[in-house]
Formats: C-alpha cells, sequence, structure tokens
C-alpha cells in the first residue's frame, strides 16, 4: 500500500487538476447552460459519499463482530470524510437549488435526507469524541444505521416524485450525450480517489496514535 | 426460552413502574408541557393553524418517548441492576426485546392521553380514521423505539448519556418520523388521503423491519464489554 500510494497520489493530483478543463470543454445543456456544470461536481462527491459510506459500514461491522481494531479505525476515517463530502455536497446542492428552483434550500425528501445523513455523522464523530470508554461501539452501531439508511436517500428521489431530478438521469445520460456521460465519470473517479489518498492518510494517522498509546502504556509498565 | 426471558424482563419493569409510576407520569406531563409551548408558536389570535396538530402530536411523543428511555436504563444503572441482566444465562437478544415491549407499552399508554388531547386542543381530525392512526401510531412507537433502546442501553456507560442520547436517536429515526407527520397530515384532510395514509404506513412498516433486524443483529456484540 505504502508503494502504492505516491503514485496514487500523484494520479488524483493530475485528475482533479485536469477536471476543471474536462468540464470546461463538456457541451452546455440546453436548458440549464453553464449552472449544470455544479453537477459533474455534485454526483461526484455523492459518488464518494457513497463509498465513504460503504467504506465506515463494513468498518463498523468488522470492528463490532470481530473486534478488529484496524477495522475500528478505518470506520473512524471513513467517517470523517462522510461529513467532508456530505457537506460538500449539501453546499454545492444548495448553489444548484438557487439557480434551478430558486432558493439556497429545498425541504425535499432527498434534501432532508441527505441532510439527516449529515447528521448521523456527526453524531458519530461526537460519539467518538466525547462518549468515553466504550465509545468506539456506539459509534458502530451509528455507522450501521448510518449506511442502512443511506440507499434509501438515494432512491428517495425516485419513490417520492420530489423535485430534485431522478437517478435514472445517470442510465440515459450515456446514450444522450456522451461527452457529458464521459466528464461525469472521470470526476466521479477522481473524487473516488481523492476518498482513498484521504483515507490511506488518516488511517496511517490513526495508526501512529494508536502505536504512541501502545508505546506510553509500555513506557509506564 | 426466548420468549419467557423476553416476558420476564417486560414483567420486572412493569411491575417497577406500576408501583412507582414515576416514568409514566413524568412522561406524561412532559409530552402536555411540550403541547403547550407549540400552542404558543401555532396558534394565531386564538385559532390553532391547520394541520399543525399532526405535527405537534409526533414531536411531543418524540420527545417524552426519548425521556422515559433515558428514565427507564437510568433506573437499571442507579440499582446496578443491567450487570446481573446480563449475566443472566439468557439470549441476550431476549433482553432487548423485554426491554423494548416495556418501551413501546408506556409509550403506547401515553399516546392514548395525549393523542384525544391534541385531537381536542388544535381542533385536529385525528381520529377521522381511527384504524390507520392507530397503525401509524402503533409502528411509528416501534420504529422510535426499538432503535431508542439500542441506543440509551448501549449509552449507559457513557459519560455524557442524557445529551447523546437525542444527537444520536433522531437522525437515525427520521425515515420514522416523516413518516408519521407525513402519514398523519394525509389522514387529517378532508376527506382523509387513504391511499397515500397507506403509502406512509407501509413504509413505516419497512423500515420498523429494517430498524428492529438491526437492532437485534447488534444487541449482543454492543453489550458485549
Amino acid at each position: 500500500m505504502r508503494k502504492l500510494f505516491t503514485p496514487l497520489a500523484i494520479l488524483t493530483a493530475a485528475m482533479l487538476g485536469y477536471a476543471p478543463i474536462a468540464i470546461a470543454n463538456a457541451p452546455y445543456e440546453s436548458t440549464m447552460l453553464l449552472v449544470q456544470k455544479i453537477f459533474y461536481f455534485h454526483l461526484a462527491t455523492w459518488m464518494a459519499l457513497a463509498t465513504a459510506v460503504t467504506v465506515c459500514a463494513a468498518g463498523s461491522v468488522i470492528y463490532l463482530f470481530k473486534g478488529n481494531e484496524k477495522a475500528d479505525r478505518i470506520a473512524f476515517a471513513a467517517a470523517e470524510l462522510s461529513v467532508v463530502y456530505c457537506t460538500f455536497g449539501l453546499i454545492s446542492g444548495s448553489l444548484w437549488g438557487r439557480k434551478a428552483w430558486g432558493v439556497w434550500w429545498q425541504w425535499d425528501a432527498k434534501l432532508t435526507m441527505a441532510f439527516m445523513l449529515e447528521m448521523i455523522f456527526l453524531g458519530y464523530l461526537i460519539v467518538r469524541k466525547y462518549a468515553g470508554p466504550g465509545a468506539e461501539k456506539l459509534a458502530a452501531a451509528m455507522g450501521i444505521f448510518g449506511a442502512a439508511t443511506a440507499p434509501f436517500i438515494y432512491k428517495s428521489a425516485d419513490w417520492w416524485r420530489t423535485v430534485h431530478p431522478q437517478t435514472s438521469v445517470m442510465k440515459t445520460l450515456g446514450e444522450k450525450a456522451p461527452p457529458m456521460w464521459n466528464v461525469v465519470w472521470f470526476c466521479g473517479v477522481a473524487f473516488v480517489l481523492l476518498f482513498v489518498v484521504l483515507l490511506t492518510l488518516r488511517v496511517g494517522l490513526e495508526d501512529r496514535r494508536a502505536e504512541l498509546d501502545r508505546l506510553y502504556l509500555e513506557a509506564e509498565a | 426460552m426466548f420468549v419467557r426471558v423476553a416476558w420476564l424482563v417486560l414483567r420486572k419493569d412493569f411491575a417497577i413502574e406500576a408501583k412507582t409510576r414515576e416514568i409514566l407520569y413524568t412522561t406524561l406531563i412532559f409530552a402536555v408541557a411540550c403541547v403547550l409551548v407549540f400552542s404558543f408558536a401555532f396558534v394565531r389570535e386564538g385559532q390553532p393553524i391547520e394541520g399543525a396538530g399532526g405535527g405537534i402530536l409526533w414531536i411531543a411523543l418524540l420527545f417524552s418517548g426519548n425521556l422515559a428511555l433515558g428514565r427507564t436504563f437510568e433506573r437499571e444503572r442507579y440499582g446496578e441492576t443491567i450487570r446481573a441482566l446480563l449475566l443472566a444465562p439468557a439470549p441476550r437478544a431476549a433482553i432487548y426485546v423485554g426491554k423494548l415491549l416495556g418501551i413501546v407499552a408506556l409509550m403506547s399508554l401515553a399516546e392514548l392521553i395525549l393523542t384525544p388531547l391534541v385531537a381536542l386542543l388544535f381542533h385536529a381530525p385525528l381520529f377521522a380514521r381511527p384504524l390507520h392512526m392507530i397503525a401509524l401510531l402503533v409502528l411509528g412507537t416501534v420504529g422510535f423505539s426499538s432503535v431508542g433502546t439500542l441506543f440509551a442501553a448501549m449509552l449507559m456507560r457513557a459519560r455524557t448519556r442524557d445529551v447523546l442520547l437525542p444527537i444520536l436517536l433522531y437522525p437515525v429515526t427520521v425515515p420514522v418520523i416523516i413518516a408519521g407527520v407525513m402519514g398523519t397530515s394525509a389522514l387529517m384532510q378532508t376527506p382523509a388521503d387513504e391511499p397515500m395514509a397507506m403509502l406512509w404506513i407501509s413504509l413505516m412498516a419497512f423500515f420498523d423491519v429494517v430498524f428492529v433486524t438491526l437492532a437485534l443483529w447488534m444487541f449482543e456484540p454492543l453489550m458485549t464489554e
């Protein structure tokens, strides 16, 4: 993993550096024009968020049932990144909403559920920080519940016919506008790679922290 | 074995509660106080805002439910009885089910008084379709308390359990809350929008299944130190 990290970080930086150019070169959407360009990063954020939530839940399950502390550290790092990506997703969505619906925030099912997901992972971090001994397990439960509700957030726009565009946009986009579709995926991959890079860094930090704690205990004994 | 353990835990909680009635009374009075506070926001010129009743009912229930959850487990912690309960040679999941049923029964009792009160005070036609309303309340209570019982049990060991319980509980149970409020407002329309209410009821039932399954699955490893 350590050998792979530098090339991965460089690749991510290159992709993110090229992303604005790719977005600028992508064709304009017929009704939304310039505002539609938010979509490329907005969707990419949620793709990365879905990855982060999945990683967090997987780590939580492994920690809870197997007691693997490395899995717990990965879940913790993923939860932190979930909050970051979710915040960015809400902000980019808000910018879109301002132009598309005329308001910064709409109490629509999909938006409300996304807000809820942000609150769940903020709760996760609060528990880690303030609950004291045994907080890891409680946080793991939060991570699992958060991941269990995430699929409903994804499908909510289809089920409740909300103002948010439906998720089926992605299926038809590939046939209707291949250049746009390519840029969407390019940004998505770039954001997921960024998540992997950040996660590796964050887990590395937690590993060192755990090692330091162990050494302290050893020195005291 | 499983059913018997759950029944015994439920009976134990019931016996204590029947003697003191502490949680029922405090929960109920708190819920009524909530309703009173809401009246300042939702009553204009002596008339309640149309459709406010459903939201008020659900929020009062959730706030008081949170209080009841905290109190139930505080009692176990104070008497150091939870350790004995967990040491008992019984399936952990059965202990969870017993606790859950106790909370559901307690909240149902509170609802029995609170719902007519809100209907009366806010001129809300909550009983236009009594069966649908009962289904919404029961399923909502089960969904809310299934997660609540799990979290409250876990938080017993935590330092800041009083503040942490609502912080963790409300975001997770949002789907149930949305379904409860939306379903109730569908029922309060004239004429009542039955298909819409049924949609929310089924959604709630679905989330109940997800929550109870997850809680049963996680209770055992979560309560092991």
